[in-house]
């Protein structure tokens, strides 16, 4: 059988973050947080966004400190 | 000594005079238990993502601090018991810093390819991934 021919329809997924070597995802950048928080202020499922895990640890603990300092709400609707 | 990043959010209430004395006086707390605020930023002010004790937007402040944890540990204490901050945060910055020093140090090492391979690995087989991925 041809089972793992599957796979290479889908998109290669690149980190953001490591594609622009960010070594500190910073949680008083509003704006680049925004990006990973969808319409209901959620934050983004790295199998959506593509984010490694080290990266996607990185954000999620940014982007809880920025909705304690009112930088990105809790939810948004 | 270790690296601070402190954030307080001040009530839109406060005249730039006040907020400039508020600072000031935090330097001087900071001053007093042995630290010392290496950097001021003030963002001015910025509207909340939520509101906050019925304000809709606050004085963004961040100040650098070099110290121990009793400096930050008062500095605090100041801040819950006035009424104007009304958000605040601290965050540890030193050993992050160490680990970005790290992980560019060792880019730095495998870009130019005279290096030998081999000395990478067991300096950070757990930085590698970041860079790889």
């Amino acid at each position: 059988m041809t089972g793992p021919k599957r796979f290479s329809i889908r998109r290669k997924r690149v980190c953001k973050f490591c594609a622009e070597k960010i070594t500190y995802v910073d949680y008083k950048d509003g704006k680049l947080l925004s990006h990973f928080i969808p319409e209901r202020g959620k934050i983004l499922p790295r199998r959506i966004s593509g984010v490694c895990s080290v990266h996607q640890r990185q954000l999620s603990e940014a982007i809880k400190r920025a909705r304690h300092l009112a930088i990105l709400p809790f939810v948004a609707d | 000594m270790r690296n601070y990043e402190v954030v307080f959010v001040a009530a839109p209430t406060l005249t730039t005079e006040e907020l400039d004395a508020f600072i000031q006086h935090s330097q001087t707390v900071v001053e007093g238990k042995g630290g010392k605020v290496v950097k001021v930023d003030n963002w001015g002010k910025k509207p909340l993502a939520y509101k906050i004790k019925r304000y809709r937007d606050g004085y963004y402040v961040v100040l650098t601090i070099e110290g121990d944890g009793p400096v930050i540990a008062e500095l605090e204490r100041r801040f819950r018991v006035t009424d104007t901050i009304i958000r605040f945060i601290s965050v540890r910055m030193d050993e992050d810093q160490k680990r970005a020093e790290k992980i560019k140090a060792l880019r730095r090492r495998k870009s130019p390819p005279q290096q030998a391979a081999d000395s990478q690995f067991d300096l950070g087989s757990e930085m590698i991934p970041p860079a790889e991925l």
